[in-house]
């Protein structure tokens, strides 16, 4: 196995990627393609062509370029960047804690999000400058202000940050929010649904705005975690071996962990909470191709949004016209198959 | 290389270091001893910059340790850990290339040929090149202590520190690892500290000890000097036996199990056989033994005493072979023996039990000594019960060859015939050998209890022995 598994590792690096992206394109033409309304994938090419880059379009219903451009197109967009910024967010964590269990709700950052927004549902809060946007403002906030109390509190109980305080003070955080959040669905009446059905996740009817919201979080958490992937994988063999190799260890965790935040802040602000992405995927393209974080982290976002854009699909069609939320979908998706990956890893370590 | 000045720290809520100081020259083999929670580790920490000090200065090639930012400290200090979290499959050849990272300028030109050059080089060097696309957590115990070891000189740092290096490596590995270490010591003048358990592996390498008791330097310096009996016992508190190496001037230190010393053994007469082909003495339990005979000659364990008698022409080219092929075909250990030849016919030996108020010592001596022209064959035992040093199995020795020598200075100077009688060819052996129970005696000059008892002893049974043979010797010939 060895000599051609040598040869051929460019290539199979190479094929990594034309594999995730052909998942990726082919999700996303299935996405905008398969609905209520049934649009061909040459129009689709034709509608983004014209709609998009402003070329001479032949022939375009009105009708199919108006779904495809107000309803279809954004949602995909949207779960894209959903699944990406949970994977990628999931795929850093894991790195960082060394923990292949680890995600962003370990953390608390998903339950700081949620009680953001059930806040905001709860109370029907208005923002004066934000107003429409006041619930993924408040998420974002939310969850941001979860790193930073678990970051404090862990560095007040252990000066030298070690990922089993933060890993603890994030569970602790994480059942003590989620305490309240159950305590705010018993006190609501009319909200309930509401509330409900967003904890359970959701990208139907958001359009371009929620878009614009998490586009430059995602942007910025991106480059963050892209510069850090040599640093993730030092720090994969344990903190103090990652010091010993050069990496400085405390600034590029504080910068791993808020990019991390601001990832999965921005995704459960725009869509609820959808579990299992930044779990799942991460793992799996880590069993595949390896745990080199400088391939790991693209190939998850590669992965991850095509996932999302397929449970989405999967969420409306399956029990049309009334839609399944996402979460849900991912979790009935999500857990069977990491259960299988946890037996197979299982087995493999034991038989070596 | 590396300076420390008075540090002293440890981990909240506790000083562990208690002003320690000392200084690493460049190229220097350097071992940190200590037993269990003297502070060690606490301290190969705060040198790599792991832990800081509360007080005092770590000084690595004249400039402080704080003032390393931590990728220029990564290129002049490597650190080989104990143990490495292997969370997740990466293969050998990607976590040996996370050596270069402190090298490497930015993100975007991040891999050059320099650096592929190195990683091929440190898995040659330390044997993992055919490992290259394993994965690690495949890998056995000694392969991925080779693969971090890779990974450390990767970092092509000036000093190395290493926690206990040889924990989970087979006999070979140690000794390769050390033997690596040694050369890159000398030839690239690496300056290697590294933390050992095993204070004869330590003996065996290191140009200097540091010895820690407490969280304090006990001493610095020679492995001589630091690895004395007395105090290695009193710092980690057992009994340990100082014995030189047998190829290399090292000491190594040897552990004492407690033994059940009740069956407190004398021996003497009743131990002892004698028929026409030889003189044999089997001991219940092994003797230390110093001798100069056939088999089991040195110093050594044995059980088994045989003075074997061979005829006057007795000739073998290979006399060692044919001595143990007689020792095992009469159901002898020939590992277990002590063999020794004669002439002398075994009805001329004598033997007596000599005791005084303290000691108490088994004299065996067959001896034939009146023919001219015939070399003259004295093999003499010395069965002492009782626990004796090095110096006091030298010194036996010397006190038996004296009384010996007096012997036949005097029955030589009666006999006429002889003439300038000097030693002449002399095939005597000697065997010393000691019960090794009771209390320590220390020497066995001429002028102690114990070496007038031999002084004593051998003067007389020798004296015995000899009249004993002339006896038989004028007899033969009368009746001739």
């Amino acid at each position: 196995m060895q000599k051609p598994f040598t040869r051929t590792y460019l290539n199979k690096k190479g094929f990594a990627y034309t594999a995730g992206a052909s998942f990726l394109v082919i999700s996303m033409l299935l996405g905008i393609s398969i609905g209520s309304v049934s649009i061909p994938v040459r129009a689709i090419v034709n509608i983004i062509g014209s709609e998009i880059f402003r070329l001479q379009g032949e022939g375009i219903d009105p009708m199919h370029a108006s779904i495809v451009m107000e309803i279809r197109l954004p949602r995909v967009l949207l779960a894209g960047l959903v699944g990406a910024s949970l994977a990628i967010a999931g795929a850093a964590f894991q790195g960082l804690l060394r923990n292949p269990l680890a995600d962003p709700y370990t953390l608390g950052i998903s339950s700081g999000a949620s009680i953001g927004a059930v806040i905001t549902l709860f109370f029907g809060i208005s923002l004066p400058v934000a107003g429409a946007f006041t619930l993924p403002v408040l998420s974002i906030l939310f969850a941001f202000g979860t790193v930073l109390f678990v970051l404090f509190f862990a560095r007040k109980v252990d000066r030298l940050l070690k990922v089993e305080t933060i890993i603890l003070t994030g569970i602790i955080l994480s059942s003590f929010l989620g305490s309240f959040i159950s305590l705010m669905i018993a006190l609501s009446g009319e909200e309930l649904r509401q509330i409900i059905g967003w904890l359970l996740g959701s990208v139907s009817m958001r359009g371009w705005e929620y878009i614009k919201i998490i586009l430059p979080f995602f942007i910025i958490g991106l480059l963050i975690l892209l510069t850090n992937t040599r640093e993730l994988n030092a720090m994969s063999f344990g903190e103090e071996r990652a010091q010993h190799l050069g990496v400085n260890v405390e600034r590029r965790k504080l910068l791993i962990l808020l990019s991390g935040s601001l990832l999965t802040g921005s995704a459960v602000a725009v869509s609820g909470t959808i579990g299992f992405v930044g779990l799942v995927i991460p793992h799996l393209a880590r069993t595949i191709w390896g745990p080199d974080h400088r391939h790991l982290l693209p190939l998850s976002i590669l992965i991850g949004s095509g996932f999302l854009i397929l449970a989405d699909l999967v969420s409306r069609t399956v029990i049309a016209p009334s839609e399944l939320p996402i979460g849900v979908i991912t979790a009935l998706i999500g857990a069977p198959v990491f259960a299988l990956i946890l037996m197979k890893n299982r087995k493999e370590r034991s038989a070596g | 290389m590396i300076t420390v000045k008075d540090l002293t720290g440890g981990y909240a809520g506790g000083e562990v270091l208690k002003s320690i100081s000392f200084e690493v020259g460049k190229g220097e083999l350097f071992g940190i001893l200590g037993p269990n929670g003297s502070g060690k580790t606490t301290l190969l920490k705060m040198i790599s910059g792991a832990l800081n000090s509360r007080e005092g200065l770590i000084e690595l090639d004249g400039r402080p340790l704080i003032q390393y930012s931590p990728k220029q400290l990564a290129r002049m200090m490597a650190v080989l850990p104990q143990h490495a979290d292997q969370a997740f499959p990466y293969t050998v050849k990607e976590t040996v290339s996370l050596g270069r990272y402190a090298h490497q300028k930015s993100w975007f030109n991040s891999w050059n040929d320099e650096d592929e050059q190195i990683v091929q080089k440190v898995m040659k060097q330390t044997g993992i090149v055919h490992l290259e696309e394993k994965s690690i957590v495949e890998l056995s115990g000694g392969e991925k202590q080779r693969v971090f070891l890779a990974q450390a000189l990767a970092q092509q740092p000036k000093i190395l520190l290493l926690d206990e290096p040889t924990n989970h490596l087979d006999l070979s590995f140690q000794k390769e690892l050390l033997d690596l270490l040694k050369k890159w010591a000398a030839e690239a003048e690496l300056t290697v500290v590294s933390i050992f358990h095993d204070l004869n592996l330590a003996s065996l390498y290191c140009d200097r000890l540091l010895l820690m008791e407490n969280g304090e330097v006990l001493i610095v310096d020679t492995p001589l000097e630091v690895l004395k009996e007395e105090r290695i016992r009193k710092v980690y508190k057992t009994e340990i036996k100082n014995h030189p190496h047998p190829e290399i001037a090292r000491p190594q230190l040897l552990l004492v199990p407690e033994t059940d010393s009740t069956a407190q053994v004398k021996i003497d007469e009743r131990f002892l056989e004698i028929s026409k082909e030889r003189i044999v003495l089997q001991t219940p339990l092994k003797m230390r033994t110093m001798s100069s005979g056939i088999t089991g000659a040195g110093i050594g364990w044995h059980r088994s005493f045989v003075n074997r008698i061979v005829p006057m022409d007795y000739d073998c080219s290979d006399h060692k072979a044919e001595m143990a092929d007689y020792l095992d075909s009469y159901g002898f250990q020939p590992g277990e023996t002590v063999g020794m030849m004669t002439a002398v016919p075994a009805d001329t030996a004598c033997y007596r039990l000599f005791e005084n108020e303290a000691h108490s010592i088994f004299v065996i001596v067959s001896a034939g000594s009146t023919h001219r022209d015939r070399p003259r064959n004295i093999n003499t035992w010395l069965f002492i019960n009782g626990r004796i040093s090095e110096e006091a199995f030298i010194q036996s020795a010397m006190t038996a060859a004296e009384a010996k020598a007096s012997v036949l200075q005097e029955l030589e100077a009666s006999v006429v015939s002889s003439g300038v009688h000097s030693a002449g060819i002399s095939t005597d052996s000697i065997c010393i050998a000691a019960t090794q129970q009771g209390e320590l005696i220390s020497y066995a000059g001429t002028a102690t209890p114990l070496g007038k008892l031999i002084s004593e002893g051998i003067y007389s049974t020798t004296k015995e022995a000899i009249m004993k043979y002339r006896e038989m010797q004028t007899t033969l010939i009368r009746r001739n």
